[in-house]
Formats: structure tokens, C-alpha cells, sequence
């Protein structure tokens, strides 16, 4: 479970998260919305120790995030899969080495496991055919597929997804959120996804929070953030929404 | 604004800046015992450094070469003395000259390329990609390029040590009437005749190269691992990189000279 508590947080002289309290229960997608600049990318990067809170309390399991030391974080790091808005890929290695790069690092694996391994996952987000190929030879949705690959390579519990969608087409935007309703079903990952998008949020959501000012606005299932009448909720997931 | 609050925030920052360098730096030198588990990259950033700056370094050298014994020649023959002009050059090359090119091309070229490199991973989320992933930065991308420059540094400053001797040699020659045996005499036995390994002039230009390596190394490093802000942030990166490597050269060379030659 990841739990956030009064967290609050300011950058470049903003207060951008103040006082936000947020739990994600095991085995759910948590969708989080909001206007740009709300802090949704920041509560990511609150909850896997990029950023420490200036108050508050982070906790993934009941462990204290911001008070972990390097090992311990590195530790709770290879527990957690994160999908960043553009794959962020290793430009200068294929994209299998990319997928590979984690359990290369970090596990004792034979070279002929990792292979199976990253052709299994490769082969979950329809990637298998294109593993020889580097990041700037793909396109942005295949960045962010294999992005993806290389986040579940570990086999994480929890993944947190940064914008899964942004600048992709619809159809592959429907594909990408097939895939993350997929590894929650499949794989039983917790996911904590920032998104704008309705679609998103409908196709892979489980509980729906919108940010506002900082704090979170609103939060519920999907079924009741729609019928909501709150008006941040009707912004963000009304019929004329996304 | 106040000029007392200006002036302490630009030392303040350029405290802090210094201040991330040398443990960037520390850190490198930590994560030193993982370096066999970076050969490949380490390889990679050597041919890159030596292959990328030595056309350039080589021409450089041999004018720098050339110049320096014109000047010194024009000098020398006024007072008939021009025998000694392979001795000198040879002894400022290995001493100050060919470390001091060295760098400053190794800063222009590998340098800026480092800062670039590390500062586009850093505004695309890369760097934080391997953060998530458990993966040091430090290790992965700063310790081979470090060591690469440690080691390239005064690989490139011996050619371009030879190189500057070899233009001085053509000037003496074609120019000032030495003979290219008095010439090369001169520069071999002021290199060969103190009796150790290596005479105090090799050495200490070699140290230098080494220093001066790891400095262009870990500034340009760090210089592309606090760039932030898109394309203007990378850019800046590149001008902080080969900015405070040359500042450092200069600096170093200058610290460095003065320890062997006036205080050891």
C-alpha cells in the first residue's frame, strides 16, 4: 500500500503540493488527474524518493520513504517499475538492452535468461519484433511500450505511470491502456497512473483522485467520480472531457 | 538589487557548485572497484576522447611547437646561443605546453560532448530512469567517462608533446639555421639526462595531464547532471563544462608548476 500524508512540497519558489493525503490500496490502478503544474508528476516522484517532502510522511508498505538511506531506497526502488512520459529510453542502447538493463544490473541471472526473460516481456507489450532496433529508430508510442517492458522486466509490484499516453494517437493510446489494464490483471501490479486523460481513466482505472491546488480534490471509484457532480470532477471526466 | 546580496549569492553558488563537483568526484572515486563491470564503456569513452580530439590536438601541438621556438629562436639568436633551442623546447612541450593543449582541446572537444551528452539524458528523464531503476549514475555514466580521460589525457599529451618538439625542430631548422642533430641532441639529453626514469619535466607535465583529465572529466560530468530546463538548459550545461574546465586547467597548471618547481 502507498500512503501519503499531508505531504507537502515547493519547487522554483511554488508551493505545489500542500497538505495532499493519498492512499493506494494493493492490486488497484489509482488514477491521478488534474490541471497541469498540480503536482501529479511530483507525487510520483514523492513516492519512489526522487523528491522528499518538505513535510509530511511518504510510506510504500509501511516503510518510511524520505527517511531511507541510498541502499535502503535502492532496495525499495527494484521493488517498483516507473514509466515516464517518453519511455525515457537509453538512447544509445537497443531497445532490448534497454528492457534488459535492470536484471543486468542488478540480478545473477545467465545471459540466456535475461534474453528469455526480456523476449517475454518484449513479447507482452507487442514489442518482440522490434528489440534490435534503438530508441531514436522507433516511435513514440513503441518508446513508451518499451519503456514499459523495461519497468515490468523485474517482475515490480508496484508501477507508476507518468503520463502513459501523452502525445499518442488514440489508437495507440487504447492500446497502451489495454496494457496497463493487462499487467494489473495479469500480473496483480499495484498502479499509480497520472494522467489527463478520460479515456485513460475509464479504460484502466480502478479509483479515480483529480488534484486541486495542490490537495486532492475529489477521489472515488470510477462509476462515482462520473456521476459526480463535483465540477472538478465533471471538468476532467464529463461526456465533453478529453 | 544589493550588491552585498549579489555578491554573496554568486560566491554562494559557486561555493555549492565546486561543492558538487568534488563529490561527484569522491563519489567516482567510491565507485571505483565497479569499473571492470564498465569495461565496455570505458573503452567506448577512451576511443572516443583519443580518436575525437587527436587530429586537432596533433595540429594544434605542432603549431604551438613552432611558435614556441620561433619566439625563443628570435630571442636565442641574438645572443648566438640558438644550440640551446631544442633543450628548450623540448623542456617547455613536456612542461607546461603539451598538458596545457591537451586539456584545453580535451575540454573543447570530449568536454562539451560529456556535458551535451549527460545533460540531454538529464532534461529527457533519463537520468532519473536509472535512479528508479537502482541504477548510480555515478557508476554507470560518470566513472568510465572519468577514468576514460584520466587515462586519454596524458596518452594524448606524450603525442602532442613529440608532435610540438617535431614543429619546433622544422622552425629551427628552416628559420634560425640550427641543425636538426643539434637540435634533437639538445631536446633528447634535456629529457634523458637526470638520471631517473622519467626526468621532473615528464613527470610533472604528465601528472598535470592526469589532473587536469579527471578535472575536465568530473566538471563537464557534473555540469550536464545539474542542466535542467530543455535545450537552453543543455546548452548552458556545455558552456558551464568548457568554461570551468579551462578556468581549472589554468589553474591547476599554474598550482601544480609552482608546488615542484618552488615549494617541493
Amino acid at each position: 500500500m502507498i500512503e501519503l500524508k499531508n505531504v507537502s512540497k515547493r519547487l522554483g519558489g511554488r508551493d505545489i503540493l500542500k497538505d495532499l493525503t493519498l492512499t493506494i490500496p494493493k492490486g488497484v490502478n489509482f488514477v491521478l488527474m488534474g490541471p497541469s503544474g498540480t503536482g501529479k508528476s511530483v507525487t510520483l516522484k514523492h513516492v519512489i524518493g526522487i523528491f522528499k517532502p518538505d513535510s509530511g510522511t511518504v510510506h510504500v508498505d509501511g516503510q518510511d520513504v524520505p527517511s531511507m538511506d541510498r541502499k535502503q531506497l535502492m532496495a525499495l526502488r527494484k521493488r517498483m517499475g516507473y514509466l515516464f512520459q517518453n519511455g525515457a529510453l537509453i538512447n544509445w542502447l537497443t531497445v532490448a538492452d534497454n528492457v534488459a538493463l535492470p536484471l543486468k544490473e542488478h540480478s545473477r541471472l545467465a545471459r540466456s535468461e535475461v534474453d528469455d526473460r526480456v523476449h517475454e516481456v518484449l513479447k507482452l507489450v507487442g514489442m518482440d519484433h522490434a528489440g534490435k532496433q534503438g530508441p531514436p529508430d522507433i516511435s513514440g508510442g513503441m518508446k513508451l511500450r518499451a519503456g514499459l517492458a523495461r519497468a515490468l522486466v523485474t517482475n515490480p509490484e508496484y508501477v507508476l505511470y507518468d503520463e502513459p499516453n501523452a502525445g499518442l494517437d488514440p489508437i495507440i493510446s487504447h492500446q497502451i491502456h489495454e496494457l496497463i489494464a493487462e499487467v494489473r490483471d495479469r500480473l496483480s501490479v499495484t498502479g499509480l497512473i497520472v494522467t489527463h486523460s478520460r479515456a485513460c481513466a475509464t479504460q484502466c482505472g480502478d479509483r479515480i483522485g483529480i488534484l486541486e491546488d495542490g490537495k486532492l480534490g475529489i477521489e472515488g471509484s470510477v462509476d462515482e467520480i462520473i456521476a459526480s457532480d463535483n465540477p472538478l470532477a465533471r471538468a476532467f471526466m464529463g461526456s465533453g472531457s478529453d | 538589487m544589493n550588491p552585498l546580496a549579489g555578491t554573496t549569492r554568486f560566491l554562494g553558488e559557486r561555493t555549492a557548485g565546486a561543492g558538487y563537483v568534488v563529490n561527484l568526484l569522491f563519489r567516482t572515486l567510491i565507485n571505483l572497484p565497479r569499473l571492470p563491470r564498465r569495461l565496455r564503456f570505458l573503452l567506448d569513452n577512451s576511443f572516443n576522447a583519443g580518436v575525437r580530439a587527436l587530429p586537432v590536438t596533433l595540429v594544434v601541438a605542432a603549431f604551438a611547437g613552432a611558435i614556441l621556438a620561433m619566439q625563443t629562436g628570435i630571442e636565442l639568436r641574438r645572443f648566438g646561443n640558438t644550440n640551446v633551442l631544442g633543450t628548450i623546447t623540448a623542456l617547455s612541450m613536456c612542461r607546461e605546453m603539451g598538458p596545457f593543449i591537451t586539456g584545453v582541446i580535451l575540454a573543447a572537444t570530449v568536454g562539451s560532448s560529456i556535458a551535451a551528452e549527460l545533460g540531454t539524458m538529464k532534461v529527457s528523464d533519463e537520468i532519473d530512469a536509472l535512479e528508479v531503476m537502482s541504477i548510480d549514475p555515478v557508476d554507470y555514466l560518470v566513472l568510465p567517462r572519468v577514468i576514460a580521460l584520466a587515462v586519454m589525457c596524458p596518452v594524448l599529451t606524450v603525442l602532442s608533446n613529440l608532435v610540438g618538439i617535431f614543429g619546433g625542430s622544422v622552425i629551427a631548422e628552416q628559420n634560425l639555421g640550427v641543425s636538426p642533430d643539434l637540435y634533437w641532441v639538445g631536446a633528447v639529453e634535456s629529457l634523458t639526462s637526470s638520471g631517473m626514469l622519467l626526468p621532473k619535466e615528464v613527470y610533472v607535465g604528465l601528472l598535470k595531464s592526469l589532473i587536469f583529465g579527471i578535472a575536465i572529466a568530473s566538471v563537464s560530468c557534473a555540469a550536464g547532471l545539474k542542466a535542467r530546463g530543455g535545450a537552453l538548459g543543455v546548452g548552458l550545461a556545455v558552456q558551464t563544462a568548457v568554461r570551468n574546465s579551462v578556468l581549472l586547467i589554468i589553474v591547476l597548471g599554474f598550482v601544480i608548476t609552482w608546488f615542484f618547481y618552488f615549494l617541493a
